[in-house]
């Protein structure tokens, strides 16, 4: 791959305030990224809730890999590559199913739901032939936190756990947010596709510098309150979580204003059900705390993005083509509150979204004027007069600083240097 | 219904239907929204065409009131993804009524979309069923059900009105 690696170092690309704009549109650069982040670090699959019983399976990536995820009889997850090992033909074509076998098309070769090969065709042709090697590809590591499925490509490296670092926190925060302690993802997923480059809509996910005029048209229209959280005068926070990690963190503000429920611009009154229930399991102290901090904002490199309210799953599928895939995340035991996730998801998202129709105009945008010859670097400069260190030891800002663009940065200039 | 109330009628629908194209390829948002029903729902389902869109993810699932939210955000004019506007032009045909249901027509059409913007050309296809009632003499959308021919795949995005 050596001749695919781009023409200067990494270091000459990435500065401490600074990237060059060739990081976004060099074809080169994608596919050193392959090789060095999406088919070697771990990369977000799908949720545990997706396959709820042995048997079922959901289409997945991992960047432009088709991965199928199954559950398998004994209850574990698998990631399978979608290519028959006899002659490379796709194996599965549904986007979701239950079955025991999957059976490719052409010479009707038969696997187990973990990928083993379990028959062919007119066996006698293979008599001798140690056929025990020949299953469906996998990717080499499967790991799960609070039902998130990921997938690594590399047999070797940091544990999940490691990986997640400090974010890991983010996670038991959102899951926090059910009575149950559970999310689960059930309403299928919105497919909504850019003509940009994956790190543009990373970069974006806790970007609060942008809110009050890429969205300022539905915040006129409807007066949410969004909007405030975002201005010059919060008390917000930007976080760098380290890896790659990043926080948009509203609590401040919500504990300012100190309303259950007002993350989600709605009360226990007008939710009595869900906060009956979150009370009960959490205690009336413990749950006015939680509905008071709501749920969290945060993306974890390279492809997951918390939402509050919403999942998002970034596939980088060429150096400018990238899919959202979004969808309202329901929090168990929590039907009331679930009807109106799904509902303020739908009017937000998707290629017809109220938000995310207008950050996709803003990506293709930045895609085609960073393909300008000058000036060749963008200045991601902004807080650092203000970074501090937060009690954990992880580099915040204010709302509207690039503090976590920087970090994103920094974590990928080391995995692209590393890989060298 | 005799034969010839029948054509009167589909006459009546083609017209109302190809009116709402023209208002929609001509961004003329006010004139659209007035041919909503105070009930009206306007529905773009995703990943096919007969999902629960109270429990499944659609494109668009519009009561009244966001319908009247998606009108006001387009007519700020600092909708980023309709600024500059999507040049628009489409082929509406196949209209048939398909049915009457307590006063309410139900009918269906094909259409065919041109758009022009700043990312690119896009042919956008898709089945179309209404809802119509008669209001004060008027026709009315009462329901909208777009069903994309391509809605199982990844979309670029789609801010005009369909």
């Amino acid at each position: 791959m050596d001749t695919m690696e781009p023409t200067r170092a990494w270091h000459d690309l990435i500065r401490p305030d600074q990237v060059h704009g060739s990081l976004y549109h060099d074809p080169a650069i994608f596919a050193a990224e392959l090789e060095h982040i999406w088919y070697r670090t771990w990369v977000y699959v799908g949720h545990e809730s997706e396959v709820p019983r042995p048997y079922d399976f959901v289409a997945k990536s991992i960047g432009p890999q088709a991965v199928i995820m199954t559950r398998g009889a004994d209850g574990r997850v698998h990631l399978l590559l979608n290519r028959c090992p006899h002659r490379g033909n796709q194996v599965c074509t549904e986007d979701k199913g239950n079955a025991r076998k999957f059976t490719c098309p052409f010479h009707n070769w038969t696997f187990a739901n973990d990928g083993a090969l379990t028959g062919y065709a007119y066996p006698d042709g293979y008599a001798g032939d140690d056929m025990s090697g020949l299953g469906m590809g996998r990717v080499a590591r499967v790991e799960s936190y609070r039902g998130f499925v990921f997938g690594s490509f590399a047999a070797d490296g940091p544990t999940l756990l490691e990986h997640l670092g400090g974010a890991a926190e983010a996670f038991d925060r959102l899951v926090a947010n059910s009575p149950e302690g559970e999310v689960e993802i059930t309403a299928g997923f919105l497919k909504h596709r850019v003509q940009a480059n994956w790190k543009l809509l990373v970069e974006n996910e806790t970007d609060g510098y942008h809110p009050a005029f890429v969205h300022g048209s539905i915040f006129t229209v409807t007066p949410s309150g969004i909007g405030a959280l975002y201005g010059p005068k919060s008390t917000a926070l930007g976080r760098d979580y380290g890896n790659g990690h990043t926080e948009i963190d509203l609590r401040p503000e919500f504990r300012r204003i100190g309303k259950p429920l007002g993350w989600f611009g709605t009360s226990e009154e007008r939710l009595p059900d869900y906060a009956a229930r979150m009370r009960k399991t959490h205690g009336d102290a413990r749950a006015r705390e939680i509905m008071i901090d709501g749920s969290p904002h945060f993306m974890i490199f390279p492809n997951l993005f918390i939402a509050e309210i919403q999942i998002f799953v970034l596939q980088a599928r060429a150096v400018d083509d990238t899919v959202q895939h979004a969808t309202a995340l329901q929090f168990k035991g929590a039907p009331d509150l679930n009807r109106r996730l799904l509902q303020q998801t739908m009017g937000s998202v998707g290629p017809a979204g109220f938000l995310l129709a207008d950050d996709s105009e803003m990506y293709e945008r930045t895609q085609r004027g960073v393909a300008s010859l000058s000036p060749e670097w963008l200045y991601l400069g902004r807080g650092r007069n203000r970074e501090r260190t937060d009690d954990n030891g992880h580099r915040v800002g204010h709302v509207t600083d690039e503090v976590t663009s920087r970090g994103i940065w920094r974590h990928y200039g080391r995995l692209m240097e590393a890989a060298r | 219904m005799s034969p010839g109330a029948d054509a009167a009628l589909l006459g009546e629908v083609q017209q109302f239907v190809f009116r709402e194209a023209r208002l929609q390829d001509e961004h003329d948002y006010a004139a659209w929204e007035a041919l909503w029903t105070d009930d009206g729902v306007y529905w773009i389902p995703a990943n096919a065409d007969d999902i629960d869109p109270e429990k499944e993810m659609s494109i668009v699932y519009d009561n009244r009131s966001r319908i009247s939210v998606r009108v006001r955000q387009l007519s700020t004019g600092n909708r980023h993804t309709q600024a500059p506007r999507s040049r628009l032009r489409r082929i509406v045909s196949n209209i048939e009524l398909l049915g009457e249901d307590g006063g309410d027509f139900s009918a269906g059409s094909n259409s065919l979309i041109f758009e022009s913007n700043l990312r690119a050309d896009t042919i956008w296809a898709a089945r179309t069923e209404y809802r119509l009632r008669r209001h004060e003499g008027q026709l009315k959308m009462a329901r909208k059900k777009v069903m994309l021919v391509n809605n199982h795949k990844a979309l670029h995005t789609l801010s005009f009105l369909i």
